[in-house]
């Protein structure tokens, strides 16, 4: 099925139609005390890319995956400082940034779908939240873009 | 889950307060109806009539950038002077504008900001004054297209036997302008 490519909304209609959803899937993420700051940051950010956005194409998959991102960096932040005291050995570059370039030709379904399961190890109930389907439909997004990005020989 | 309204003012301040917002904006009740009043980083941008967010924010978004946010706080200045205008209290708008206008049209706007409070004046006498006396009818037109009404003055424009013409807004708001600043349209001249 063809997305619509639609101009990008006025922000305010953007955010008003997925503040309640990103704050219900934050406070799973990060839990009820941080939800606050982490969806502060997480509009602030989609505020900040909004006009390089090329089209209106899945916003709800994009926002969301700023907001998996922001409960991320949020979770090693969080690491970083209980561990002060130990040196902290970390991969130089974060699985899900690899995977947001390998999965960037992908449909914006697919590529929400595969980025926030293989990327940030969310359940399918969690990826089904984001891009508002069912758990299947978000089951069959994420191997559909699996095995779209198979056949280009990346294997996850 | 339902998203606090603590939160959700937090939120819309730090998103002015960043500078990340090509519009802010709200809607500020008056004694001629709620007011969409719009402000860009350089200043006023938008005063419109019969508010309808719904269908006043794409304009805006087509004209200064689709970050457009309803922010109450950034429209604190012109909300305090147009509630001193409406009270009688204030004469002149010291907020900064924003229009992007052309030569001409920039012409006729600035000839307008000097029409003092309280007197009017015609199509005709405001387009001789930009430089071009023949073009009533593109004044007329620039009135009706008027991106913000009040603070730029388009209601103390009338036709040349006194009549009120026409407004953006109704007539019936354009009288009670006049009304408020006290301007008698007998002595036109």
């Amino acid at each position: 099925m063809m997305e619509a490519v639609a101009t990008i909304p006025p922000f305010e209609r953007f955010y008003v139609d997925h503040r309640e959803g990103v704050f219900g899937f934050l406070v799973r993420r990060v839990g009820r005390d941080r939800a606050e700051d982490a969806f502060q940051e997480t509009f602030l950010r989609a505020l900040k890319s909004y006009e390089s956005l090329a089209h209106a194409g899945n916003l709800r998959a994009w926002v969301f995956t700023i907001a998996a991102r922001v409960a991320v960096d949020d979770f090693r932040k969080r690491r970083a400082t209980a561990a002060e005291h130990e040196p902290v050995v970390e991969d130089s570059r974060p699985a899900y940034a690899e995977l947001e370039h390998l999965a960037g030709e992908l449909p914006p379904k697919e590529r929400a779908a595969v980025v926030l399961r293989y990327g940030y190890d969310l359940e399918y109930s969690d990826i089904a939240l984001a891009l508002g389907s069912s758990e299947e439909a978000a089951r069959q997004a994420t191997s559909s873009g699996v095995r779209r990005l198979r056949r280009k020989g990346v294997t996850l | 889950m339902k998203v606090s309204d603590d939160l959700d003012r937090r939120f819309r301040e730090r998103a002015v307060s960043e500078g990340s917002l090509d519009v802010a904006y709200d809607l500020v009740d008056s004694p001629i109806g709620a007011l969409l009043v719009a402000v860009t980083e350089r200043g006023l941008c938008r005063i419109g009539f019969d508010a309808e967010p719904e269908r006043d924010l794409d304009p805006l978004a087509r004209l200064f950038g689709a970050k457009v946010l309803r922010a109450p706080k950034a429209v604190d200045e012109p909300r305090r002077e147009l509630s001193e205008y409406f009270e009688g209290t204030r004469t002149a708008f010291d907020v900064p504008v924003d229009v992007r206008f052309d030569a001409f049209r920039l012409r006729v706007m600035d000839e307008l900001s000097r029409v003092p409070y309280g007197e009017v004046t015609t199509y005709g006498a405001l387009a001789a004054r930009a430089g071009k006396p023949r073009a009533a009818r593109a004044v007329g037109t620039f009135m009706n297209r008027n991106p913000i009404p009040i603070v730029l003055p388009c209601h103390r424009v009338v036709g040349a036997n006194g009549s009120l013409t026409g407004y953006g807004g109704g007539l019936e708001r354009k009288e009670r302008l006049l009304q408020l600043e006290g301007a008698s349209l007998t002595l036109l001249g």
